[in-house]
């Protein structure tokens, strides 16, 4: 029972960045219609950007802002310089891209920063607190619910009751039409580059210092698992995505748990091919017909 | 946006061979197909007298590399399916003739047709593993195919930890192969050997990727790639061909990973990472989407660039860290570079270029003589 308890809340600390990552992948497929495949390689980025402030100023907190900064401008200068110029007549040429700068990315990171694990720093201390006899919750798992929440509502809260909210969603769903009603599409999907890329390297932060380190390749698995948990939910709906990566992260945890941490990759792999085969749009996702 | 997943909008989309009705004059495909491979095969065995042991070895890689490249054209290019995965594919037939191999020489067993079996073994076992992504591939489109087939690049290589009993985890496998057959003379070359025995194997699998395009199902990859909706009008099984094109391709990418494990000697995880199968996409890509040259020059690429940035940071004086750290990543940072120009600049690669440039000649020429 005390690690069923442990296990669990492991994986909701977990899940809860996988919501965050997923969260920026839909952000992205909504307002472009583009499934992000650089994320994690951007969001790493991010993170050594932090690394190198914090090792800089002795400052973590400094390094966190400074991250997120960062993943904001990471993500309006790809959407500038790079996406904004790709041909989107086929859904293949901007995956084909992001890939491209996955590689770049990643060699640029290699050989700024060398191909070897970095020790991250936490913040708060990763020794679970016991209730009752119960190793239950560490102040690092609280202070990583406590950032996801304050995300993910403020991210609900922008899209459902600010005006620039509307217009991103309504340059996503309309863009001619609100061209001509004087929204600048362009800038809102520069804007929506930029929000999803802040969050993702936001999730970067909070989930490598709890895996190995530092590394160019650290959000690899992270990635393919929020796009699991992206998909568990239909790529369209943000608030399956959080259930999504939080379900995801449940599994994950319980296979880590009971059957051993190596088979986590399969288990993420077997979970991706089961929806999509049984449920292809997600289990959020209204009946649709495939657009010819 | 069209539900199919064609990769190049139709303005770029070069003239293929098949389509021109003037082939229909040349004869026989196979036959003419036969003479090439046939010209190519003694071209290769001239050079492989003239070289120097390691360009024997680098040519050996690069038609290893090619087995991979054309058979990820053949899905990608002809018939619009995205396959991130192909890296985990080479790793399955890699292993497979790791484990044959080893098996093979534990019970001492010898003999010139072990490799053999043991590479039709990998072929067998790539297929098997290809059929099952390939059923889950036909039903999925764009992005969902593209993240599938990458969890299953970052995946499968982890397997090999996973099951460290059999397959010996990050340290992997070696590969016993036999030494050059003594009817050869006792001081043949290993490397010219190597080379005979790959460019053998891929072109063989070459020949039969030509006339498989040539054919119907060319024709029919083709039609499911540019109209999913025409295609079925026209009574063609659209996820049956997919699954064949998948499992095709997945054939030919075994077969380059077993005959890149048999050049090394050795198999291990690190080998078949992500970055492999990125690699291959990319390879294709900048070669051209949809042309067999165009899978050759990207298996050229892959082979050559390492080569040459290796050159390049000798040239610096540069501490052994540093240079250690360009080494590495320089030859990824500039593959990642071409990739994105090529695909803002060039969606043709590097064939579609040549093949524009060559028509440009040829227009000029019969202007002149007109």
């Amino acid at each position: 029972m005390d690690r069923f308890v442990f296990l669990t809340v492991d994986g909701l600390s977990r899940g809860a960045v996988y919501a965050a990552f997923a969260l920026a992948l839909v952000l992205i497929w909504r307002a472009a219609r583009v499934v992000n495949f650089a994320q994690g390689a951007m969001a790493v980025a991010a993170a050594y950007v932090a690394y190198s402030v914090s090792a800089a100023t002795g400052s973590y907190w400094l390094g966190f802002g400074v991250a997120i900064v960062a993943g904001l401008l990471l993500g309006a200068v790809v959407d500038r310089v790079v996406m904004r110029h790709v041909d989107h007549a086929s859904p293949l040429n901007p995956v084909i891209v992001a890939l491209g700068l996955v590689l770049l990315i990643q060699a640029v990171l290699g050989m700024v920063y060398g191909n070897e694990f970095r020790p991250a720093e936490t913040p708060f201390s990763r020794s679970a607190l016991t209730v009752g006899g119960v190793a239950v919750l560490s102040p690092y798992d609280l202070f990583v619910f406590a950032t996801i929440g304050v995300v993910v509502s403020g991210l609900a809260w922008m899209f459902a009751r600010t005006p620039v909210g509307l217009r991103m969603r309504a340059a996503a769903f309309a863009p001619e039409v609100s061209r001509l009603l004087g929204v600048n599409v362009g800038g809102m999907l520069t804007l929506g580059w930029a929000l999803a890329s802040g969050v993702g390297a936001l999730a970067a932060m909070l989930v490598i210092p709890t895996e190995l380190g530092l590394h160019p390749h650290a959000m690899d698995l992270v990635f393919v698992s929020a796009f699991t948990a992206a998909v568990v939910g239909g790529l369209d709906s943000p608030p399956g995505a959080v259930v999504g990566g939080l379900v995801v992260g449940l599994l994950l945890s319980y296979v880590s748990g009971y059957a051993g941490s190596d088979l986590t990759p399969l288990a993420v792999l077997v979970l991706l091919l089961a929806v999509l085969l049984v449920r292809p749009g997600g289990l959020f996702a209204p009946v649709a017909a495939r657009r010819v | 946006m069209s539900a199919t997943g064609a990769v190049l909008p139709p303005r770029h989309r070069p003239v293929e061979p098949g389509d021109r009705p003037a082939d229909r004059r040349r004869g026989s495909t196979l036959l003419r197909h036969l003479a090439v491979a046939l010209v190519v095969g003694l071209l290769l065995v001239a050079v492989s007298y003239t070289v120097e042991p390691f360009r024997n070895f680098q040519l050996a890689t690069v038609a290893a590399y090619l087995c991979a490249t054309a058979g990820l054209t053949v899905l990608t290019g002809l018939n619009g399916q995205l396959s991130l995965g192909h890296g985990a594919l080479m790793a399955v037939g890699a292993y497979t003739v790791a484990l044959c191999q080893n098996a093979f020489a534990d019970r001492g067993m010898t003999g010139g047709w072990l490799l053999p079996l043991s590479l039709g073994a990998a072929i067998v076992s790539t297929v098997a593993v290809g059929a099952v992504v390939g059923v889950a591939a036909a039903r999925l489109r764009g992005p969902y195919l593209a993240g599938v087939t990458l969890a299953v690049a970052v995946v499968v290589p982890a397997l090999a930890v996973t099951f460290d009993g059999v397959l010996n985890g990050e340290q992997g496998l070696s590969v016993p192969v036999e030494p050059p057959p003594a009817s050869l003379g006792p001081y043949f070359p290993y490397e010219r050997w190597q080379l005979w025995l790959t460019g053998a194997a891929t072109l063989l699998a070459l020949l039969l990727l030509a006339n498989l395009i040539r054919s119907r199902y060319g024709r029919t990859f083709r039609a499911v790639r540019d109209d999913e909706v025409a295609a079925r009008l026209a009574g063609i099984h659209v996820a049956r061909t997919q699954v064949l094109a998948f499992v095709v391709s997945a054939a030919t990418a075994g077969l380059g990973g077993a005959l890149l494990a048999v050049l090394a000697q050795s198999v291990s995880p690190g080998a078949f990472s992500l970055t492999l199968s990125l690699f291959l996409l990319m390879a294709v890509v900048i070669g051209g989407l949809g042309r067999l040259a165009g899978a050759l020059w990207g298996a050229v690429l892959l082979v050559a660039l390492p080569d040459l940035t290796h050159s390049a940071t000798e040239l610096l004086t540069l501490s052994p860290a540093v240079a250690q750290r360009l080494e590495g990543n320089l030859p990824l940072a500039i593959f990642g570079l071409t990739l994105i120009v090529v695909m803002i600049a060039a969606p043709g690669g590097v064939q579609g270029l040549l093949s524009r440039l060559g028509r440009a000649l040829l227009d000029r020429w019969s202007a002149r003589r007109s």
